[in-house]
C-alpha cells in the first residue's frame, strides 16, 4: 500500500530536502519502518530504537491523531496521508 | 523592525534542546533538529544580575525582570506589560482553611486582560529581534486576543486562527483590532497542527509554535511578581490552570530563578495544576502516574483550557510531583460556581478558567491537600467579560421596577426575607 509521509522542515535536512516520501506498508508503523529503512538519518528522529513512537513526535493520518486510531497499529491505506508534526502546545 | 531601534540592539538568546542538549543559535524555531524535542533559550551564566533594590526601582511592568527574559538588549515592544496586583483574600483563607489566600489577578492584565498578555510581549520582541512583519497564533480565544493587541500597537501583520466555536467576546475582541481572524472548523487541538504547518511553510512568527521558545519564558514574571509582591519571600502553595501546561513548569523554573539569585530564600512553592474534568488529560496523567500523555477530546464550556493533547503535560506533571502539589478537576458546573465565589469573595470576576482554578483550590482543600500554615496563591488569568455565556444563567436575574420608591422599599422588605450567604 503507498501513502505518503509528509515531513516538517527541520527534518528535511535527513531527506536531502524531500517534504514528502512514499512509503509503504499495512499499518503505520510498517509504514515508518519502510521510510526508516530507506532515509538511515531520519530514523532515530521519527521512533525510538524498539520502534516505538517518541511522546513529542506526533503522527496525523489524514489530518486525525493517530493516538485515536490505534497509533502506530492504525492500519493505512493506498493514497493515505501522514503528516509528522512535532508536539507544540498553546492556549 | 521597529522604528526606533534601542541601544544595544535587541537580539533573542540562543537556544538548546530540552531533550539531547544539542544547542544552536537563535531563531524563530522551537524544535530541536536532532531528536524534535522543545527548545528553550540559553542565558549567560556569569551574566550581572540585579538585586532586589535595583528591581524596585524599575517600571512596574514583567521588563524589569529583564535579565531573566531571553534577550539582550533592551525591548522595543509592549514595554508597559506585566506587574498585576496581587490581591489578599481572606475570605478564601476561611473558606479553604489555610492562613492566608492571595489573587494574582491578570484578568487585569495590560492590554488584553488576559496573562497571556505575558508571554505575547515576550514573542512580539522576538519578532522584532528576527524582524519579522507578520506573527500569529493558534489560540483558544485569549491568546488570539493578545496577539491581536500586541500586534496592533507594534504595527505588525498578524494572522491568527482558532476553533470555530469561541466565546463571542474573544471573537470579536481579536477582530476588533484589524488581525486576519481565521476560524478553523475542529478543536483547538486541530488549530494547533494547522498552525504549526502554516509556521512551516509561510515563515511567519507564530507565537506559540515557532517563535514559542521566548513566548514561554514570558511566563516565569507570574513566579517573579508573586515573589516580589509578597515582600521577596514564596508562598507555599500555588493554584493554577492548566491548558497546554506550560505555565505549571513556567512557575517552578521562575521560583526556581529567583531562589537561584538568592532573591528569596526557603522551599519551592507546592504546585498545584487544575483542569475542566470535560478535558482534564494533564489532572489524569498526575492521577495515573508515568510521562506519556493519553490525549482526550474536550467536551466542556472551559474553551481556554480545552487542549486535548497538550505538548507540555509532562512537564507540568513533573513539576507538580516534584514539588509535592497535585491536581484536580471540576465539573463545568463547579466552574461557574468557582467564578461566582471567586467574585463574592473577593471583588474579582474571572472567565471560566478562573472558575476552575477557584473551584479547582476548593476541591483539593477539601481533599486534605492545604495544611492550615499553607499561605496559598491562586493565578487568575483572564478577565470575566470574556466569557459572560458561562455565568449567565448562573447569576440572580435583576428585577425590573418603575422609578418609585415604593417599588424599591418593597424589594428592600423582600431581601430582609432571604436566607444569609
Amino acid at each position: 500500500m503507498a501513502i505518503t509521509l509528509n515531513l516538517p522542515s527541520v527534518l528535511a535536512a535527513h531527506t536531502g530536502g524531500a517534504r514528502t516520501i512514499e512509503a509503504t506498508g499495512r499499518t503505520l508503523g510498517e509504514a515508518v519502518a519502510d521510510v526508516a529503512a530507506r532515509y538511515p538519518a531520519l530514523a532515530p528522529r521519527l521512533r525510538d530504537k524498539e520502534g516505538k513512537p517518541y511522546p513529542f513526535v506526533n503522527f496525523y493520518l489524514n489530518d486525525e491523531d493517530v493516538r485515536f486510531r490505534g497509533g502506530f497499529a492504525a492500519p493505512v491505506q493506498d493514497g493515505d496521508e501522514v503528516t509528522v508534526i512535532p508536539a507544540i502546545a498553546g492556549g | 523592525m521597529p522604528a526606533t531601534i534601542a541601544s544595544p540592539p535587541l537580539t533573542a538568546r540562543p537556544l538548546r534542546c530540552r531533550g539531547c542538549g544539542t544547542e544552536r543559535a537563535a531563531a524563530p524555531t522551537a524544535i530541536c533538529e536532532e531528536c524534535l524535542g522543545p527548545l528553550d533559550p540559553v542565558y549567560e551564566p556569569g551574566r550581572p544580575l540585579p538585586d532586589r533594590e535595583i528591581i524596585a526601582g524599575r517600571a512596574p511592568s514583567l521588563w524589569r525582570y529583564k535579565e531573566w527574559l531571553p534577550f539582550d538588549g533592551d525591548a522595543v515592544w509592549s514595554l508597559d506589560t506585566g506587574f498585576t496586583p496581587l490581591v489578599d483574600a481572606p475570605a478564601l483563607a476561611r473558606r479553604f482553611g489555610v492562613a492566608r489566600v492571595w489573587v494574582k489577578n491578570d484578568t487585569v492584565s495590560h492590554p488584553s486582560l488576559s496573562f497571556k498578555d505575558r508571554v505575547v510581549a515576550a514573542a512580539i520582541n522576538a519578532a522584532a529581534a528576527f524582524g519579522l512583519d507578520t506573527i500569529g497564533c493558534a489560540s483558544t480565544g485569549n491568546l488570539a486576543n493578545a496577539v491581536a493587541a500586541h500586534a496592533a500597537r507594534a504595527g505588525l501583520k498578524a494572522w491568527i486562527f482558532i476553533p470555530d466555536e469561541l466565546e463571542a467576546a474573544k471573537v470579536i475582541g481579536t477582530s476588533v483590532y484589524g488581525a486576519r481572524l481565521v476560524r478553523v472548523r475542529g478543536t483547538y487541538d486541530d488549530v494547533n497542527r494547522l498552525c504549526a504547518q502554516v509556521a512551516d511553510h509561510f515563515g511567519w512568527g507564530i507565537a506559540n509554535v515557532n517563535l514559542r521558545s521566548y513566548y514561554g519564558e514570558g511566563s516565569k514574571t507570574v513566579a517573579y511578581e508573586i515573589a516580589e509582591q509578597l515582600g521577596w519571600r514564596l508562598p507555599t502553595a500555588v493554584v493554577a490552570p492548566m491548558a497546554g501546561g506550560s505555565l505549571l513548569s513556567k512557575l517552578r523554573k521562575g521560583f526556581g530563578e529567583f531562589l537561584e539569585a538568592r532573591l528569596v530564600s526557603g522551599d519551592l512553592p507546592r504546585l498545584y495544576g487544575a483542569q475542566a474534568a470535560g478535558c482534564a488529560p494533564i489532572v489524569h496523567l498526575v492521577e495515573r502516574g508515568g510521562d506519556a500523555i493519553e490525549p482526550e477530546v474536550p467536551k466542556t464550556i472551559c474553551r481556554s483550557l480545552a487542549i486535548g493533547n497538550p505538548a507540555d503535560g509532562a512537564f507540568a506533571a513533573r513539576a507538580m510531583r516534584e514539588t509535592g502539589g497535585w491536581a484536580a478537576a471540576v465539573t463545568d458546573a463547579e466552574l461557574v460556581e468557582g467564578i461566582r465565589l471567586l467574585a463574592e469573595d473577593t471583588g474579582v470576576f474571572a472567565e471560566t478558567a478562573g472558575g476552575v482554578t477557584t473551584a479547582g483550590a476548593l476541591a483539593l482543600a477539601r481533599a486534605g491537600r492545604f495544611a492550615p500554615q499553607d499561605e496559598v496563591v491562586l493565578c487568575i488569568t483572564g478577565h470575566g467579560l470574556k466569557t459572560v455565556e458561562a455565568v449567565q444563567g448562573a447569576v440572580p436575574e435583576a428585577p425590573v421596577i418603575a422609578p418609585r420608591l415604593r417599588e424599591v422599599t418593597t424589594l428592600v422588605e423582600e431581601e430582609r426575607t432571604w436566607p444569609s450567604r
